[in-house]
């Protein structure tokens, strides 16, 4: 009887204390008042002026840019490291391997941006590359933390892959390159996907690493509206962070599903 | 049926000394750290076998196999298959094939796929391919589900398909680790004569890895019974279950009553066996490498041994005791009694229940006479 209450209203507060803010920014993303705080009316103005800003909209693309290099870059670094982490099990260095992919998970972005940072400094000054700071230097930046990510995803789709399925493929005749694309890489690929779409979405997300690693003209979308909130909050930022909310959750939910889906179905027999 | 001469069954060529050996195990070891996993195991196995490799979890017997598909390295010792030296042949090179305890079975692939893939490698015409996976399927009759995933088959399915993708290569041998094992014991009966059948249609070579020796009984030509990555026993399953060479092998496959004794006579004809377990002598018919006052074991299977009321005529003195049933157990078929002798000693012995629902069968707490014959049990040293 008292669960009848009980739960739907402590679910309705946590998920109010959790949602409540979005809530209220996709709300005021819809107001005519050039007040953020004021309601005056229903209008879809602010999204209007959003698109006819230049800065805005070069911010984005830069950040789009970024966020997909960065991703796959991440991409192709992590899986190489989860299959050497979950199939050669004995090699030197192995510990060390595992603890440093997954240190970027736990390093606070403040220090990550500054290590970057003074290494993108140093290297330049003593080779020459890169040469100043800007998207490149992001998106090295951002491959980095990305990578840690994309290893975790796929390690754990690795581990429940049964190695038996890669034996049994090199014993009809393919060898260790073709049993790779044949089997493992088809099996895994759900993992892939949502290791992809994560490293995009927190790469999109990112604001202390790039400002650490960014240079002048090459400001990531987070900047510009950090810079802007700073001066002032615009309702004109209330409707970018709408936009942006829509994306990420679209991101989100699909990686979900696709791990999801990736989950084997066995013990169906 | 017909008899078919070519098969190893009918020809029984390990009885040959001349014949020669298919694959060739010759001291083979295989140490995991300072694990030995195999240890110095020779065997030959010939061409059209049906051999069952025996033993219990951490016997070996699936490292052998791993080794002979080439997944493992022998840390000595040579492997050759039909002649050729498999050491350093990886094994997408190898001539054998394997069937998976999982199967193994590719998810993302249909069953044709699965079955094709093998073919695919080898790169033969796509029109050859076809009818061979065609012709496979029919071997083990899945026509109608080449376009399934295996997820949408039944355990019984999945197997067939697995021994159909192992098979489409035309392996001259063919490894199968507990190809039974996950199958439920009804459908575990009935695949194994399909799986004897298609083996002696195809007079494929085959090393079956099982722990069930039911299985190991009824399919193998021979078998190799495994123990601590030693063989400790190779012979047809009747040598294995009625001549048994050692304590463990005995106790191992099948049931067995094993009582301690000392050798009294030691004749070229006969030997004689003091018990203090069973309180009477055993009179064994034929001579033992055996010497006066040795202390062996003799081992008799439950179902070689008589049951009576009244006091059965005793061979030479000896091979009659007596004790109390204690414990019954009726499975249908035969009836198990427990006899507690006058040692303290169970005895195991198993009746036929050829008549129905016997009035006059010997029931508990009964004194009964047990007897054998001077030929029943085995004499065991090891």
């Amino acid at each position: 009887m008292r669960r009848g209450w009980f739960l739907p209203i402590a679910a309705s507060l946590g998920f109010g204390f959790l949602y409540a803010p979005i809530v209220s920014l996709v709300v005021f993303s819809f107001n005519e008042s050039s007040l953020v705080t004021v309601w005056s009316g229903f209008s879809t103005k602010w999204y209007g002026e959003l698109l006819a800003d230049p800065q805005m909209l070069g911010a984005a693309w830069l950040s789009v840019q970024v966020a997909f290099a960065a991703a796959s870059i991440a991409l192709v670094l992590g899986t190489l490291c989860a299959v050497a982490l979950v199939r050669f099990r004995k090699f030197r260095g192995r510990t060390v391997l595992a603890g440093t992919a997954s240190a970027p998970l736990v390093m606070p972005d403040v220090i990550t941006g500054l290590a970057l940072l003074l290494l993108f400094v140093a290297m330049e000054a003593s080779l020459g590359w890169p040469a100043g700071r800007g998207l490149l230097t992001i998106i090295i930046a951002h491959s980095t933390f990305c990578t840690a990510y994309v290893v975790v995803v796929v390690q754990s789709r690795l581990s429940d892959l049964d190695l038996s399925l890669e034996e049994a493929a090199m014993d009809l005749g393919a060898t260790p390159i073709r049993v790779f694309f044949d089997i493992t890489l088809p099996i895994i690929a759900p993992a892939l996907v949502s290791g992809w779409l994560l490293a995009f979405t927190l790469s999109l997300d990112d604001l202390v690493i790039a400002s650490f690693v960014s240079g002048p003209g090459s400001s990531t979308l987070p900047m510009v509206i950090f810079s802007k909130v700073r001066l002032g909050v615009s309702p004109d930022v209330n409707a970018l962070a709408t936009i942006i909310i829509g994306i990420v959750a679209i991101g989100v939910l699909g990686a979900t599903v696709l791990q999801l889906r990736a989950r084997p179905k066995k013990a169906k027999a | 049926m017909a008899k078919k001469p070519q098969l190893a069954i009918d020809t029984r060529p390990w009885r040959d000394p001349a014949a020669k050996p298919f694959v060739r195990i010759r001291n083979v070891t295989k140490k995991f750290g300072d694990v030995y996993a195999v240890s110095d195991v020779s065997l030959d196995i010939f061409k059209s076998e049906l051999f069952c490799l025996l033993g219990g979890s951490g016997s070996g017997k699936s490292t052998l196999l791993r080794m002979l598909a080439g997944f493992e390295q022998p840390t000595s010792g040579t492997i050759e298959i039909d002649g050729q030296d498999m050491t350093e042949v990886a094994p997408y090179n190898r001539p054998v094939n394997m069937m998976f305890q999982s199967y193994a079975l590719f998810p993302h692939m249909n069953v044709e796929q699965n079955i094709a893939y093998g073919l695919k490698r080898d790169q033969l015409p796509a029109g050859e391919i076809h009818d061979r996976v065609a012709e496979l399927l029919s071997l083990v009759k899945l026509q109608d589900y080449g376009k399934r995933r295996p997820h949408q088959l039944s355990g019984g399915q999945r197997q067939r398909v697995a021994l159909a993708r192992a098979l489409a290569k035309r392996p001259k041998l063919l490894l199968l680790d507990e190809p039974l094992g996950a199958l439920d014991k009804k459908l575990r009966e009935e695949t194994q004569f399909e799986l004897v059948k298609i083996q002696e249609t195809l007079g494929v070579t085959f090393i079956v890895v099982t722990h069930d020796q039911e299985e190991a009984m009824s399919l193998a030509t021979r078998i190799g019974v495994m123990n601590y990555g030693e063989i400790a026993m190779i012979g047809e399953p009747t040598d294995i279950y009625e001549f048994p060479n050692s304590k463990f092998v005995a106790g191992f496959i099948g049931s067995v009553n094993m009582v301690e004794g000392v050798v009294t006579e030691d004749e070229p004809g006969h030997v004689r066996i003091r018990s203090a377990e069973l309180g009477c002598d055993i009179y064994v018919g034929h001579g033992v490498d055996c010497a006066p006052d040795q202390i062996l074991w003799w081992a008799i299977r439950p179902e070689k041994i008589a049951l009576s009321r009244d006091k059965p005529e005793s061979t030479e003195g000896a091979n009659v005791t007596q004790g109390i049933v204690e414990e019954i157990g009726y499975l249908g078929d035969m009836s198990v009694y427990q006899v507690r002798l006058e040692s303290g000693k169970h005895l195991r012995v198993t009746q036929t229940n050829t008549i129905r629902g016997n009035p006059d069968a010997i029931t508990w707490d009964e004194q009964v006479y047990l007897q054998w014959g001077d030929n029943a049990g085995s004499v065991l040293t090891v």
